[in-house]
């Protein structure tokens, strides 16, 4: 691309934006009606999008309304089919991420982009080595630089040690740290937080903040609200590829917010509580370590509830699920299914046992992307659906259940051949979830079931494990978000360092403070 | 400051964290083991004559197995370079049979490796083929033109200097041993010590992460393939020298042992992890493996069995992971 010299082009005072509120900087990135195609597929219509210089941006939308399209075009992933994105007032086209990186325009994708066996400072550097008079890489250089970005971040990871051995927060930051690095003028963040405990997110803000003093200007892409009211001056809002709503943060209101995502109000009650008395235990796990000198942990599920797992990243909610359902291998491992001891040493025992799984991490664990939607329900389900004599997959059997499954959650898919990857991420959950519930499941765990979820999307899905309580089911949830725990369980497991730290029963009051103190270790100070 | 500290096992950890990332070690303490079982069975294998005699054996194989390591670092495979090798023997034997000079015929060779490399790359890179069909194919085309242009015969006598190549010696060690330190060295620093080598890992890692942080990544799969029919021309060239003739049948079942020197040397067959040290260990394993049955007299057709059987516990030992 073509460099044209020195700019030269700080025009008159001219604020950007028509509207008259506040004064505001120059507008340094301007984007207008930007239109994005995929197939026949519309992403994106004529949207506009404003971002003044040292102003952090909150975009804001549900899954699935063109968020990321929208970065990516920004960041020259994509090009955009139509319309002109203007950066201090001059017109450029990005023909790839190399041309939006010598703007200065910087994006921490969603999904990691790191190597796993590349060391930490040779990711954070990674496209921009710094080389020495021969050209080859000045490690020494490079791995001091790293340390002083890391330790910006108030991090403490090593800068020699291969990404693959570090944890999901710590690749966050080296993630971060990689971005941070560069003289950016624009930093895009697609949901940072995702994996982050409430201090490392607060220290990510800290250092956006101090980003933004130096004149830097962030697009910031959250589901969180409070993050958004946290952190945003402004906020932008995309439904179905078109802008809604967009104007200073002071002047939205958390309702305001959800009504521009989902298009209606919605009523941010969860499910009523289960109110039948506790039905019978249906999984005594008496004892179950997963390595020698780790803690043991045990616990009882009983029908007709849900279970909550709360606890910090890293606090091996996780990890003891896996064990439990032989994933992985545990040390010990006692546990009785309505009072019979059942062995479980790989998913397929457990299934046998009863239990089903809708993993952390869809695209990795929970989903074949490219298998369409059908093939994808059908990969738990296909001896249902065999021939009773010739054990051949019956067709218009394998269609019907698919049908009904896509029923029965509500999924919004075009046909059932679609692949699977380009559903949104709460339709992609129900179809792990309806892979989940084989005919032999009375007991389903879900890992994160809303992580990455829009709003309208999670109501259903917590409406569904509710339902599933009702039919009998035992549920047992994992997750960070703490509202989720405490508004749809019926009993909440609090765990630390791998140990139970506390079981909150039925009918105990439930504070986010009280289950942070457990996680955090606090009432043991 | 991170309340969280989590609970390690700090001994085993470590082990296995060091062995994660120097899979080499392990081919290493396998080709010892080797060795000395070596000196038990023979008494002839610790010998300076036989050593430089495996070293020199061995060169051809691990000098096309250095490219091949590049290659399979990016996550691709390169299954032509026996083929290039040969075609790169043939047209440097025949320019110099029809007159040119020996340095003028040695640059055909190579510039026949670099060229066949370069369509590789460039059918793979940009056209986005899938690499083991690409050289699947162009395993044929070089070995086609070969046949073609000799007609199928060995093109010998060529020029007295050539010889220099294959059978020359400096400072006591043959040329063939140098040529492949040479190509070993230049490797290392290369992978290991310029941005270029950090892309060869990072795309098979995940190509996705380089493509991001802004690094034309087609240009490096390009230069990997290239660099591939390179060092194929290089081992065509000191096997045309010490045989003093091209073979347009040469090098059928060179790439299999290139990939088997790469694996062996505990580099990933998926890419993005790996060492050209571990290459020139594989290397070394199969040659003293050969070596030592030759000398212990087991017959060719046994050898092939023994060998294939002894890669596949070698991988499955090299393979060792964390247990599930």
């Amino acid at each position: 691309m073509k460099s044209g010299g020195p700019s030269g082009l700080h025009g008159p005072a001219d604020p950007g934006p028509p509207s008259a509120r506040a004064p505001l900087p120059d507008p340094l990135l301007e984007l207008r009606g930007i239109t994005k195609h995929f197939g026949g597929v519309a992403a994106l219509h004529a949207v506009d999008l404003t971002l003044h210089r040292g102003r952090i941006l909150a975009l804001l939308g549900e899954n699935g309304a063109g968020k990321s399209t929208l970065m990516k075009i920004l960041s020259g992933v994509y090009r955009a089919n139509a319309g002109s994105i203007r950066f201090e007032g001059r017109e450029v086209v990005f023909r790839g991420p190399v041309d939006a990186h010598a703007l200065g325009i910087a994006i921490i994708h969603q999904e990691f982009s790191l190597v796993p066996h590349l060391d930490v400072a040779e990711n954070i550097f990674l496209g921009r080595e710094r080389v020495n008079r021969v050209g080859a890489c000045a490690r020494r250089e490079m791995r001091q630089e790293a340390q002083v970005v890391l330790d910006r971040l108030g991090t403490h990871i090593p800068v020699n040690a291969p990404v693959a051995q570090l944890s999901v927060a710590e690749q966050q930051f080296v993630e971060i740290a990689k971005a941070l690095l560069r003289e950016n003028r624009v930093l895009i963040m697609d949901e940072p937080t995702a994996t982050l405990t409430p201090l490392e997110t607060e220290r990510l803000f800290r250092v956006i903040r101090d980003l933004k003093a130096a004149g830097v200007s962030v697009v910031f892409i959250s589901h969180h609200l409070e993050e958004i009211f946290a952190l945003a001056d402004e906020v932008v809002c995309l439904r179905d590829g078109r802008v809604v709503g967009a104007g200073p943060v002071e002047e939205c209101s958390r309702d305001s917010l959800i009504r521009w995502m989902v298009g209606r109000d919605v009523n941010h009650a969860y499910p009523p509580k289960a109110d039948a008395p506790p039905g019978e235990s249906v999984l005594e796990v008496r004892c179950l370590q997963r390595k020698p000198r780790l803690p043991e942990v045990a616990f009882t599920v009983r029908a007709g509830e849900i279970l909550g797992i709360a606890g910090l990243v890293g606090s091996g909610r996780t990890k003891m699920i896996r064990a439990l359902i032989g994933a992985d291998r545990a040390h010990r491992h006692e546990v009785d299914r309505r009072g019979v001891r059942v062995k479980i040493a790989s998913p397929a025992d457990a299934r046998r046992a009863g239990i089903g799984l809708v993993p952390e991490d869809r695209k990795q664990q929970g989903l074949v992307p490219d298998a369409s939607v059908a093939a994808n329900i059908l990969l738990a389900h296909l001896r249902q659906v065999c021939h009773p004599r010739w054990r051949f997959v019956d067709r218009v059997a394998a269609a019907e259940l698919v049908r009904g499954h896509l029923r029965a959650l509500a999924v919004k898919t075009n046909s059932p051949q679609q692949p699977v990857r380009t559903l949104s991420g709460g339709n992609q959950q129900k179809v792990v979830l309806a892979r989940a519930l084989s005919p032999e499941c009375r007991i389903l765990i879900l890992d994160e079931p809303t992580r990455g979820i829009d709003v309208g999307a999670k109501a259903e899905i917590h409406r569904l494990m509710r339902e599933l309580t009702t039919r009998g089911f035992a549920v047992i949830m994992i997750s960070s978000e703490l509202p989720e725990v405490i508004g749809l369980s019926d009993r909440v497991m609090v765990m630390r360092r791998q140990r139970i730290e506390r079981i909150f029963e039925r009918g105990e009051p439930i504070t986010a403070e009280l289950i942070m103190t457990y996680a955090t270790g606090g009432h043991r100070v | 400051m991170q309340p969280e500290v989590t609970v390690s096992e700090p001994k085993r950890r470590v082990w296995r964290d060091w062995l994660a990332s120097h899979p080499e070690a392990l081919s290493l303490l396998a080709l010892l083991v080797l060795c000395v079982a070596m000196l038990f069975i023979s008494d002839r294998f610790f010998t300076w004559e036989n050593l430089s005699n495996v070293a020199r054996q061995v060169s051809i194989n691990a000098i096309i197995a250095t490219g091949m390591t590049i290659v399979i670092l990016t996550g691709g495979i390169d299954l032509s370079v026996g083929a290039v090798m040969a075609l790169s023997m043939t047209l440097a034997a025949g320019s110099m049979l029809a007159g040119l000079p020996v340095w003028l015929g040695v640059l055909v060779g190579l510039g026949t490796g670099v060229a066949f490399g370069a369509l590789n790359g460039l059918l793979i890179a940009y056209a986005r083929l899938p690499a083991i069909i690409v050289t699947l194919a162009t395993m044929e085309i070089p070995r086609g033109v070969a046949l073609f242009y000799t007609g199928g015969y060995p093109q010998s006598g060529l020029p007295e200097p050539f010889a220099w190549l294959g059978r020359g010696a400096v400072l006591g060690i043959q040329m063939p041993i140098l040529i492949m330190a040479a190509v070993f060295a230049a490797a290392w620093v290369l992978l290991a010590r310029f941005p270029a080598g950090r892309y060869f890992y990072g795309l098979g890692g995940n190509e996705e992460a380089v493509r991001l942080s802004g690094v034309r990544v087609e240009r490096y799969k390009l230069l990997a393939y290239i660099l591939s029919g390179l060092t194929a021309a290089i081992g065509g060239l000191v096997l045309s020298s010490r045989l003093m003739s091209g073979q347009p049948n040469a090098g059928i079942g060179f790439e299999l042992d290139a990939i088997a020197a790469v694996v062996l040397g505990g580099t990933a067959i998926a890419g993005g992890r790996g060492s050209i040290v571990g290459t020139l260990i594989g290397a070394f394993t199969l040659g003293v493996l050969n070596n030592g049955l030759n000398l212990m007299g087991v017959s060719p057709y046994t050898q092939k069995v023994l060998k294939g059987l002894i890669i596949l516990l070698a991988i499955y030992v090299g393979s060792y992971k964390r247990p599930r």
